[in-house]
């Protein structure tokens, strides 16, 4: 207990301060959002994270985010238990033939205004598992997407980077 | 005191529980986050959220009765209608004869029917779960609540919170015995409980087989999940403004003056900071209790409060 | 306010008038079910309603005396008025005026089936019988009439007697009701005897000079006489069982007003007829209470049969009832007058408002049965949206009997947490100790009563039907739903302004131990022991409406977004979403039979029948989950398992053989001759 007290007040904050690198690509996707509930997210963001079918490759980045070194909750987001309390979904993997249907009644019970951000190669084109027999297809042939992070997995700065790309329309 | 000063005074203590409420959660949380080496949200993130969720629109089930869509208005109005009974800044509440600490608690109860209820309307297993728990733990800190008032009374010889105040603030030497800290001990963790923190319930969880307040609420969206979230800071505000004023009485307004006020806000201000920073602390360093382990905590919490009452009887 | 005796007299005439009409009517019409529905019931209506008029009198200073001598032997009949009577006559009319109004339609369904004559005339006697209880005023017309109660009401018990459980159920009631009797009878004839005298106003004087001993023996037996109607623990047995296999208008007398009887014969025993009695009477009604409410509400808890529960929530309230009784005891014993009569106002004022709250949840659980032929609660569910009337009355019943403001049974709670609280006057350590561990037990209680009736009213009337007969539920027929509007108003109008009623119980009190009792009230506000606590109801309420239409006014005009959807209930994006999903009242109560292990004893077993093919798969899972009720086994069961060896033994004495019986004869003659000589 001793130690974990010294552990609490000594230890510094080790979050990093967020920078954009070259090789980070993300494609943002025009999508009819109304300009005024894009700002109305304001510094204030639920995620829901949809795992698709992913091989939790970017289930890992994305657990990340929460960590002191990544510390997503300082951009006022954060990841939320329900739907209902979302605005943001970030959908992983290729969309296999049993979270087809779950995934779009998860789309339906988020509440308007929302976005969805696509993480990773497999959400954007399905990666190595296009034209699997489980496979449906990309997320983006269910659901409207608003911004695509590359990479296989994508590295955490770049998820944070896409998100906030997504909402501030930033290319 | 001329009507226009009262109506300012209760005003004034409803905008403090109004609109402090999400500042105090900001406060503990960015807390937490320090503790945990992170550098976390702005104490104002609170403030956004709701201000977001009002923006937005409501997804409803379908299996629901008008019970779910009143019981944030509720909620939020059993919190407001205790923001003038519960002494904030100073006793002289205008409204404050509307009922004494027992009516109090049995006001926050209403809201817990209701909210349980509403856990229960969507039809949803996880949604009966937390009304479960939540009426659960609920009923057995009652116990603890009423001893730990009644060790309060014992000595204040009065159950109203004006009237509390009033005998300790003009007597410390009364809250000079082993009585006043088993009763703060215990009325702590009960608060701890009531307001589903840490280690009873943990407000961050996202698995909804651990959670008890946050399954309750995992249907409630858009304006309706604001008020459901700015009800439960404000209640988290009113307990500890409670634990406060009731146990530690410095500063508060005795006579309405706004000197007086002003230095009430300023107490005030310092004490919550400092639960604030004691809840993070603990919510840093404990994990969460089994649920099953939970009923023992509040066993001890009501052994603690009836050594309260004991000590004061004996030292009476 | 001094009301004419001749008034009162002629009130008094028409209510046994109607009750008698409404009795021979429903007999003289028995060929037609529906006229004798109509008549019996009718008549029992406006028979009550001169009933609460001749008790309203009687609580605003109308007194009556009545002596009928050759009516019945030693003594002939008596009857008398005085406040604590009226109350409790005001008590009962106020139960029976909707219970007869929701059985005209209530006993439809029964025509053709059972005899409505019958039932007609037994609930007449029923009612009548209690309303002559309180007014009796010597001892043989008070058994007579207490028998022609029990009588009646086990009657009207076993009306559906084609059921196995019905006919058991009344068998246990009869027994235990005749117990109760005979404690009462022995303890009549020993205070009668002790005092020389069989009438009640007597007593008191000649009780004082009572030895302790005989006097507590004599407590002991009427206690216990009165507390087996009352249904308090240990003697509840007979509740749970008898109150839901009555016909729910029945139950909803039985348990709102019946019991009440108990607690009207506690008062009278601790505070008239023998006197001041020791502290150590209190300490015991106390703890009773106490352990009468704790136990009672946990067994409603976790009961699936939603009368069933009801009823194990009565033994719960007359528990509280029971507390404060105690409690006003040990204060009078203590020299505390003012706040003895405090927790006695605030006992018979939760008697007042069980009566209304309890009477209303048995109509609404009358009604569900009646649409959905289930008293189950795990069939039921999603009766909101099929009968949102009784819905909205079933709420404010269970608002009301979970204590929340601004409801009738908050008041009485709150009043009797005040008088528990200001125990601390009493200047001995093992008399607080008894109070704070009443505290604690009502606060369990009361927590554990939020729990109860979430439970009852969200898995009964929330979220989906769980069987296609909750499915195919319609509202019930207007009498029913006036029936229950009508005791849903007195829990508001009780609730938000008790002054109308605490006032004539301050002179009741009054009248009953000549002592003013520590409460001050007006319209709007109840002040307890000077200052010591508040609550101002009716402000309480009225902020609570104001506040609730603020908000939605001061959301718009911050400019929140007014769109709402309908969509599926979320379930992780499960395609199918049904009834099965929801959380069941068995698992509703879990949490509670895990903590409360010990007393609940429950008995867990899980059956899987797997697929033949493979393991994987499960064809059916079957849970069981039944608590044993250790009264019946730690208490009940050896008891008559005492009695069967007893009269096995005693068998041998029945030889048959009429020689033998002749000496029997002459040996009790001798024995009788020997004790009086």
């Amino acid at each position: 207990m001793a130690s974990l007290f010294e552990y609490m007040f000594k230890a510094p904050v080790v979050t990093e301060t967020l920078k954009s690198s070259d090789d980070i690509q993300i494609q943002i996707i025009a999508r009819q959002i109304d300009e005024r509930a894009r700002k109305s997210f304001g510094r204030s963001l639920h995620i829901r994270e949809v795992d698709a079918g992913s091989c939790n490759g970017c289930e890992l980045e994305i657990g990340a985010l929460n960590n002191p070194y990544y510390d997503l909750e300082r951009f006022g987001m954060h990841f939320v238990a329900s739907p209902r309390h979302a605005d943001c979904l970030l959908v992983t993997g290729p969309v296999t033939r049993n979270m087809a249907d779950p995934l779009k009644r998860t789309y339906d019970a988020t509440p308007a205004p929302k976005i969805v951000v696509a993480v990773g190669d497999c959400a954007h084109d399905c990666g190595v598992f296009a034209g699997g027999y489980g496979v449906v297809g990309p997320v983006s042939a269910i659901l409207p997407v608003d911004a695509v992070v590359y990479g296989c997995p994508p590295e955490p700065r770049a998820i944070l980077l896409g998100i906030l790309a997504a909402l501030e329309k930033r290319p | 005191m001329s009507m226009f000063s009262e109506i300012a005074i209760a005003l004034l203590q409803l905008l403090m529980v109004m609109f402090g409420s999400p500042l105090l959660v900001g406060v503990i949380r960015k807390a937490k986050a320090r503790l945990q080496g992170r550098r976390g949200a702005s104490i104002f993130q609170p403030y956004a959220d709701i201000r977001k969720l009002l923006l937005k629109e409501v997804v409803v089930s379908e299996n629901t009765s008008w019970i779910f869509r009143f019981t944030p208005y509720l909620l939020a109005t059993t919190m407001l209608l205790s923001a003038l009974i519960v002494p904030v800044l100073t006793i002289r509440t205008p409204l404050g004869f509307m009922g004494n600490i027992i009516a109090l608690m049995y006001l926050f109860l209403l809201g817990t029917f209701f909210l349980a209820l509403a856990g229960l309307d969507a039809g949803s297993a996880f949604g009966g779960m937390g009304s479960s728990r939540e009426v659960a733990i609920a009923a057995l800190a009652e116990p603890t609540v009423l001893i730990a008032i009644f060790g309060i009374a014992l000595r204040a010889g009065t159950t109203s919170l004006d009237g509390i105040i009033t005998r300790f603030a003009a007597e410390p030497l009364l809250m000079l015995n082993a009585g006043h800290l088993l009763a703060f001990i215990a009325f702590f963790i009960v608060a701890l409980a009531e307001n589903g923190r840490l280690p009873v319930d943990n407000p961050a969880t996202h698995l909804e087989l651990t959670m008890i307040h946050e399954a309750m609420v995992l249907e409630y969206s858009g304006r309706l999940l604001a008020l459901v979230e700015w009800a439960a800071g404000m209640k988290l505000f009113l307990f500890l403004t409670l634990l406060s004023n009731l146990f530690f009485p410095w500063g508060v307004a005795l006579a309405n003056t706004p000197m007086t006020l002003l230095t009430a806000f300023l107490a005030l201000a310092v004490k919550l900071l400092l639960f604030a920073g004691a809840i993070a602390l603990v919510e840093t360093s404990v994990a969460k209790l089994r649920l099953f382990r939970v009923p023992e905590l509040l066993a001890g919490s009501f052994t603690v409060a009836l050594l309260a009452v004991v000590t004061s009887f004996f030292m009476k | 306010m001094i009301i004419d005796a001749t008034v009162m007299f002629d009130l008094f005439v028409v209510t046994l008038a109607c009750f008698g009409a409404g009795a021979l009517g429903a007999l003289v019409t028995a060929r037609s079910p529906t006229l004798a529905r109509i008549v019996g019931h009718g008549a029992a209506l406006i028979g009550a309603m001169a009933a609460l008029a001749f008790g309203l009198a009687g609580l605003a200073g109308g007194g009556m005396q009545l002596n009928l001598p050759d009516l019945l032997p030693i003594g002939g009949a008596a009857f008398g008025l005085d406040r604590l009577s009226a109350f409790f006559v005001v008590v009962i009319a106020a139960g029976a005026i909707p219970a007869s109004l929701y059985a005209i339609g209530y006993t439809r369904e029964y025509a053709g089936k059972h005899s409505l004559a019958g039932m007609g005339f037994a609930f007449n006697v029923f009612v009548v019988a209690m309303i002559l209880v309180p007014l009796a005023r010597n001892v043989l017309t008070f058994l007579v009439l207490w028998e022609l109660m029990s009588l009646a009401s086990y009657f009207l018990v076993i009306t559906e007697h084609e059921r196995e459980e019905t006919l058991r159920a009344g068998w246990v009631y009869f027994v235990m009701t005749h117990t109760g009797f005979a404690a009462l009878l022995l303890g009549f004839l020993l205070l009668a005897k002790a005092t020389g005298t069989m009438h009640f106003v007597q007593w008191q004087v000649a009780a004082a000079h009572l030895d302790p001993s005989s006097r507590n023996l004599i407590f002991a037996l009427l206690a216990v006489g009165f507390a087996s109607k009352a249904g308090a623990i240990p003697l509840h047995v007979w509740l749970p069982r008898a109150h839901p296999a009555a016909p729910s208008h029945v139950s909803a007398l039985m348990s709102g007003v019946m019991i009440k009887l108990g607690v009207y014969g506690l008062v009278r025993v601790g505070f008239s007829w023998l006197g001041v009695g020791p502290g150590w009477w209190g300490g015991t009604i106390l703890i009773v209470g106490a352990v009468s409410a704790v136990l009672g509400v946990l067994y409603a808890l976790v009961d699936a049969d939603l009368k069933r529960l009801l009823a194990y929530s009565s033994v719960e309230n007359i528990g509280i009832i029971m507390l404060s009784l105690g409690a006003a005891v040990l204060f009078q014993a203590s020299n505390l007058p003012g706040i003895a009569a405090l927790a006695l106002i605030a006992g018979l004022y939760h008697t007042l408002n069980h009566a209304a709250f309890k009477s209303l949840l048995f109509m609404g659980a009358g009604a569900v049965l009646h649409a959905t032929h289930t008293r189950n609660m795990e069939d039921l569910g999603g009766l909101m949206k099929r009968m949102p009337q009784t819905a909205a009355f079933f709420l404010i019943g269970s608002l009301a009997i979970a204590a929340l403001p601004p409801f009738n049974g908050f008041i009485s709670e709150w009043l009797t947490f005040q008088s528990l609280l200001l125990s601390f006057q009493i200047s001995a350590h093992t008399i607080n100790l008894i109070f704070a561990l009443g505290v604690a037990a009502l606060a369990l209680t009361s927590g554990l009563a939020v729990a109860c009736f979430v439970r009852a009213f969200g898995i009964t009337f929330l979220a989906l039907p769980r069987s296609h007969q909750a499915a195919g539920a319609h509202e019930v027929q207007w009498t029913m739903r006036a029936a229950m509007a009508l005791l849903a108003l007195a829990c508001i109008v009780l609730g938000t302004a008790p002054s109308l009623m605490l006032a004539p119980l301050e002179a009741t009190i009054f009248e009953l131990m000549s002592a003013h009792a520590d409460v001050q009230f007006n319209l709007t506000a109840v002040v307890a022991n000077d200052g010591f606590g508040w609550v101002a109801p009716l402000w309480l309420a009225l902020a609570l409406i104001v506040f609730l239409m603020a908000l939605p006014l001061g959301l718009r005009l911050l400019g929140a977004n007014k769109q709402r959807r309908s969509y599926e209930t979320w379930g992780c994006g499960r395609a199918l979403q049904t009834a099965r999903f929801e959380y069941t009242a068995t698992a509703f109560a879990n949490p509670f039979k895990r903590v409360f292990a010990l007393l609940y004893r429950p008995v867990k077993e899980l059956d899987i029948e797997f697929h033949p093919e493979s393991r994987y798969f499960v064809r059916t899972i079957a849970y069981y989950n039944e608590g044993r009720l250790i009264f019946e086994d730690a208490l009940y069961r050896p008891l008559l398992r005492m009695i069967e060896t007893l009269a096995r033994e005693a068998r041998a004495l029945q030889s048959g053989n009429v020689h033998g019986y002749l000496v029997y004869i002459l040996i009790a003659l001798v024995a009788l001759l020997i004790l009086t000589v």
